[in-house]
């Protein structure tokens, strides 16, 4: 709209302009300061965080601290943990794609008795996340000895109705023309699904990655039932199995460094896969 | 190259007949062009001829064999789908090659064949880009060209150049004709435009309501229409139908009498078989088409006549009259007698 502003207007959107920016950056450093707080903590002594004024800036502490938690931690290496972590967040990200990419496929793709039914299911379970269930799972998961495991880590939580969902919304998208064009071209179902589905749901397998890779890091309750032994422990449950219990005292510098440390996965994820995000937002495909 | 026959197909979805029993004999290298209305079953005969409509009874053979059961891909035919249905995150090189990989043809045989097809379809420059980067017209010959590539016994089109402008149209439907007969490939071409179907066809079949009404020449079933709907729907203007009753002298049961609107002259007030009014006029320069509404009734008559013949003046009283070999008659049931 060429509009030709009076002052008025131009004054007034300078102050919102400045509020705006005000706002945000005090958002951001509510946001921060706690992050700053821990990242200043695993770079000094434990001396200095205990006695107070609690320091603000980093010390010089930062590879006595972070190589004690990679190497030794306080159960378990820090190193391993995050290993643990990652295993267990790729199995289910990978999973939930994999899986859920076959059944909307399928549900899409086929005309199968029950193919409604099997739909509601599915959807259903939406309605039935890990915390609900968690009782007969762990029967299930300890009845086939899969506690102490990747697998028993993985398998329960790999099964995604909202997923299948998304991928069913977009399979739904795509012409029937091109499912016929390729079958006159002679491509069998997988074949379809592998040389054209798969790619054109490029960009939304990358969205998804993104979410359940996180959702995946960020399991807390699950994997502190089954996982007794430390060296099985991952990331975010490790943290809180560093606080000692009892009369023990905690190693503050440590945790705070494995805290820190826990972040930095999901923030890499984010920031690599945002440039495909974002490109697959722009030249849409279909 | 092959020979096409369709044995009585039927097709019904659920309870609702669609095709109500077709018969086709198709001629190695013809080009068939089917044409009807919106609805009247095009699509759905043509898709079964690929095999990705089941047929309800009725054969299907492509060069003697029964092909009913055969998946498409066995049918060796080749199809250009309304919306081009290009592989949208190939390039244009993979979509053409994308059916000869499936086959596994050698490395270099895919490439000989891509380039000459893209050579064939003045593609050449754009084998790299995507599809989304092409006009209309160059999507259009994308899907023509990985129909070529696989040198089909048949070429299937279901209203190929429905999405393209005009202009391009007319351009495209030459490409197609010119392509097809020096790659003698016989084809079955949908589409619901007449001038395409007058301009593509060596024989057309005009559908209606899931019935084959007439199977013939463009310009057989352009003079000689078997049915009413026949002579309504091929030809622009439409053709003139009226009450037998009303005709002098209409042959023995006719139920309705249609002139198509050439044969038609405009006479002064009184003369000729009938008499009307000129609603209004349409110069078009070469030719000029005369509204009348007839004094009988309702009808309404469409004359067309020179473009240098003086202009009726509209609310003019007029005679028509024709010549009884221009006259065609149908029965009350819409046949021809
Ligand atoms: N999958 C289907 N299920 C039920 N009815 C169908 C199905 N496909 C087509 N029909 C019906 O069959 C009839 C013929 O459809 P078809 O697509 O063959 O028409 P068409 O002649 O190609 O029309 P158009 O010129 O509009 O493409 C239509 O009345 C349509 O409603
Ligand atoms: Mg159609």
């Amino acid at each position: 709209m060429a509009r030709i502003p009076d002052e008025g207007m131009v004054e007034k959107r300078g102050i919102g302009h400045y509020f705006t920016h005000v706002g945000l950056i005090i958002g951001v450093l509510v946001i921060f300061f706690p992050i700053w707080l821990a990242f200043v903590a695993s770079t000094v002594t434990q001396s200095d965080i205990i006695s107070p004024p609690m320091p603000l800036w980093p010390g010089d502490q930062f590879l006595t601290n972070y190589s004690k938690a990679l190497t030794s931690g306080i159960n378990a290496p820090v190193a391993l943990m995050l290993m643990n972590s990652l295993i267990m967040a790729m199995g289910i990200a990978l999973g939930k794609i994999l899986i859920s990419l076959l059944s909307a496929f399928a549900i899409v793709y086929f005309k199968f008795p029950g193919r409604r039914l099997f739909f509601w299911l599915i959807f259903l379970t939406l309605m039935l996340p890990v915390e609900v269930r968690i009782v007969p799972t762990y029967e299930v998961v300890a009845g086939f000895g899969m506690l102490n495991s990747y697998s028993g880590l993985i398998f329960p939580l790999i099964a995604s109705a909202t997923a299948t969902f998304l991928f069913r919304q977009f399979f739904m998208t795509v012409p029937d023309e091109l499912a016929e064009a390729a079958r006159v071209d002679g491509a069998r179902p997988m074949r379809f699904f592998w040389d054209i589905l798969l790619p054109m749901s490029r960009t939304n397998i990358a969205a998804l990655f993104v979410i359940l890779f996180i959702y995946g890091w960020n399991q807390y309750l699950w994997p502190l039932l089954i996982t007794t032994d430390p060296s099985m422990n991952t990331i975010v449950m490790g943290i809180k199995q560093m606080f000692p219990s009892g009369d023990d005292y905690a190693d503050w510098p440590v945790i705070m460094a494995t805290s820190i440390l826990a972040m930095l996965p999901p923030v890499i994820v984010v920031v690599s896969m945002q440039r495909l995000f974002i490109r697959g937002l722009v030249d849409s495909e279909k | 190259m092959a020979t096409i026959k369709l044995d009585n197909i039927k097709k019904s979805f659920g309870k609702t007949d669609v095709i109500h029993g077709v018969n086709i004999d198709i001629e190695d290298g013809e080009f068939i062009v089917i044409v009807g209305p919106s609805g009247c079953g095009k699509s759905t005969l043509l898709r079964m001829v690929a095999g990705l409509e089941t047929v309800t009874s009725g054969e299907i053979l492509i060069d003697g064999a029964q092909v009913n059961g055969v998946e498409p891909m066995d049918r060796d035919i080749a199809m250009v789908f309304q919306n081009y249905a290009l592989y949208p995150h190939m390039s244009v090189e993979e979509n053409m090659a994308y059916g000869l990989k499936i086959a596994k043809t050698p490395k270099a045989e895919i490439t000989e064949r891509v380039a000459e097809a893209a050579r064939m379809l003045q593609l050449e420059p754009y084998l790299k880009r995507k599809p989304r980067e092409l006009s209309g017209g160059q999507r259009q010959r994308v899907a023509m060209g990985r129909a070529i590539v696989r040198k089909p016994k048949v070429f299937l089109f279901d209203e190929p150049l429905s999405n393209l402008d005009a202009k391009l149209r007319v351009q495209m439907r030459l490409e197609i004709k010119e392509l097809q007969s020096r790659l003698g490939i016989t084809a079955l071409y949908v589409t619901h435009d007449q001038v395409e179907a007058m301009t593509l066809a060596d024989r057309m079949v005009v559908m209606n309501g899931g019935v084959a009404d007439q199977i013939g020449a463009p310009l057989e079933v352009y003079s000689n229409p078997q049915t009413e709907f026949v002579a309504g729907f091929i030809g622009s203007p439409a053709t003139n139908f009226i009450d037998a009753a009303l005709v002098p002298d209409a042959p023995k049961g006719a139920s309705k009498i249609g002139i198509r609107p050439e044969h038609i002259t405009l006479l002064p007030s009184g003369q000729g078989k009938l008499s009307g009014n000129v609603v209004f006029t349409e110069a078009l320069g070469a030719e000029t088409l005369v509204h009348l509404r007839m004094d009988s009734g309702t009808e309404t008559f469409t004359v067309r006549q020179d473009g240098a013949m003086a202009l009726p003046v509209a609310g003019d009283p007029v005679g028509v009259d024709w010549g009884a070999d221009d006259e065609m008659a149908f029965n009350d049931k819409g046949r021809r007698v």
